[in-house]
């Protein structure tokens, strides 16, 4: 049933949401923390389980396609209703601060990517010694 | 007789705004096949139409929520809501491979603090230069910065004055608006091209709109990494930005 897959969604997003609210007002700050990380920890979890327990039927997992797909145009309206003319009239000030944040943040992603990189290098490694031995 | 027809559009608002992003993405396709011959992604540009449809409609209305201001296409702000935006990006995360997720679990922590503490020096360095000297002004412009989320929330609470926080929304949504359009371009220079520095670059990006829409128009299959651990990044501004990054900025300029 395509509303099985919808309501996995719903489901999914109203509890992340709540423990990112809750997790926001534990920790003392005016905002959902991770709210959407945890729905979607909660798909990833909740679509394995349903798996091996029966299988997730066609139609159902048609219901998370649909929204799954329609996530780009959910996008462009969301760009569509920014406040484009707000953030141009900001000022100098304002429009450097967004761009050079992002300019150097861009610019530190290979090297915080490499932090990670490492680790598989030393498995490969470590799986060689094994294989050695 | 079009009294009636903007009632009825009125009246139906979301399925409208249906209609109308629907439009919108298949004038995108058109001019990415026809003019860019493919090499633009056509979600690159209808994200790019929707920004400037959102910036017409600022200025036609003088309203805050660009094109959703203008009364024929208020559908378009439910679409592009909070819920629906949040439900949708959920929804991505059908299919995701945990492995890779647990891969760049170190690296995505990583980022987000650098992402966190690097756009707010940054953001108060700006101010700087531009003749802000008190702790107050280069804290709220620093966590602007961040995201427009943390701005205000942070201004809010050390008591700036409310020009001061419109700055920081203004800085924020530059931001968001940049990452959306740039990251198309800036993907091979930096990397972008799998699941685990799409983490890392949700991480140091932090506006979930942003990342989402420059995945978006990037690879399609990355939006849930980036998005992942985006969604970490304002709730950690509001924790560091009005507390230890406050203090640490008063005690250094005052």
């Amino acid at each position: 049933m395509v509303i099985y897959g919808v309501a996995l969604l719903s489901f999914c997003t109203i509890v992340g949401l709540y423990i990112g609210d809750l997790l926001g007002i534990a920790i003392g700050v005016q905002a959902n923390v991770g709210g959407v990380g945890f729905g979607m920890l909660l798909v990833i979890l909740g679509s394995n389980w349903l798996t091996r327990r029966e299988g997730i039927t066609p139609a159902t997992a048609q219901g998370i396609a649909f929204w799954n797909a329609i996530y780009i145009p959910i996008v462009v309206a969301v760009a569509a209703q920014q406040n484009v003319a707000g953030a141009l009239s900001g000022g100098a000030v304002a429009i450097l601060a967004g761009v050079l944040a992002v300019v150097a943040c861009a610019a530190l992603v290979p090297a915080i990517d490499r932090l990670s990189r490492k680790r598989p290098a030393a498995d490969a490694h470590a799986a060689r010694v094994e294989l050695v031995r | 007789m079009t009294q009636t027809f903007v009632d009825i559009v009125q009246r139906n608002s979301l399925v409208a705004g249906f209609a109308v992003i629907g439009a919108i993405v298949w004038v995108s396709y058109l001019i990415s096949n026809r003019l860019t011959n493919g090499r633009i992604h056509g979600s690159a540009i209808a994200i790019f139409i929707g920004l400037v449809l959102a910036w017409i409609g600022g200025v036609l209305t003088g309203g805050e929520r660009g094109l959703a201001d203008v009364p024929v296409f208020a559908g378009v702000a439910l679409l592009g809501g909070a819920m629906l935006r949040d439900f949708a990006v959920i929804a991505t995360a059908y299919g995701v491979d945990l492995a890779e997720m647990r891969k760049a679990g170190f690296s995505g922590t990583v980022s987000l603090l650098v992402g966190v503490v690097g756009s707010f020096v940054v953001g108060a360095a700006i101010a700087w230069v531009f003749g802000y000297r008190d702790a107050v002004s280069l804290t709220t412009l620093g966590a602007g910065a961040n995201t427009f989320i943390v701005g205000p929330i942070t201004g809010a609470a050390i008591g700036a004055s409310s020009d001061l926080i419109a700055l920081s929304i203004a800085a924020g949504l530059t931001k968001s608006i940049l990452v959306m359009t740039a990251t198309p371009f800036a993907a091979r220079a930096i990397g972008l091209d799998n699941p685990q520095t799409a983490m890392v670059f949700g991480g140091l990006m932090g506006t979930t709109s942003g990342v989402a829409g420059g995945l978006a128009a990037t690879d399609p299959k990355l939006v849930p990494y980036g998005a992942m651990t985006a969604t970490f990044y304002t709730g950690l501004g509001c924790l560091l930005c009005p507390s230890v990054l406050f203090l640490g900025l008063r005690a250094l300029v005052e």
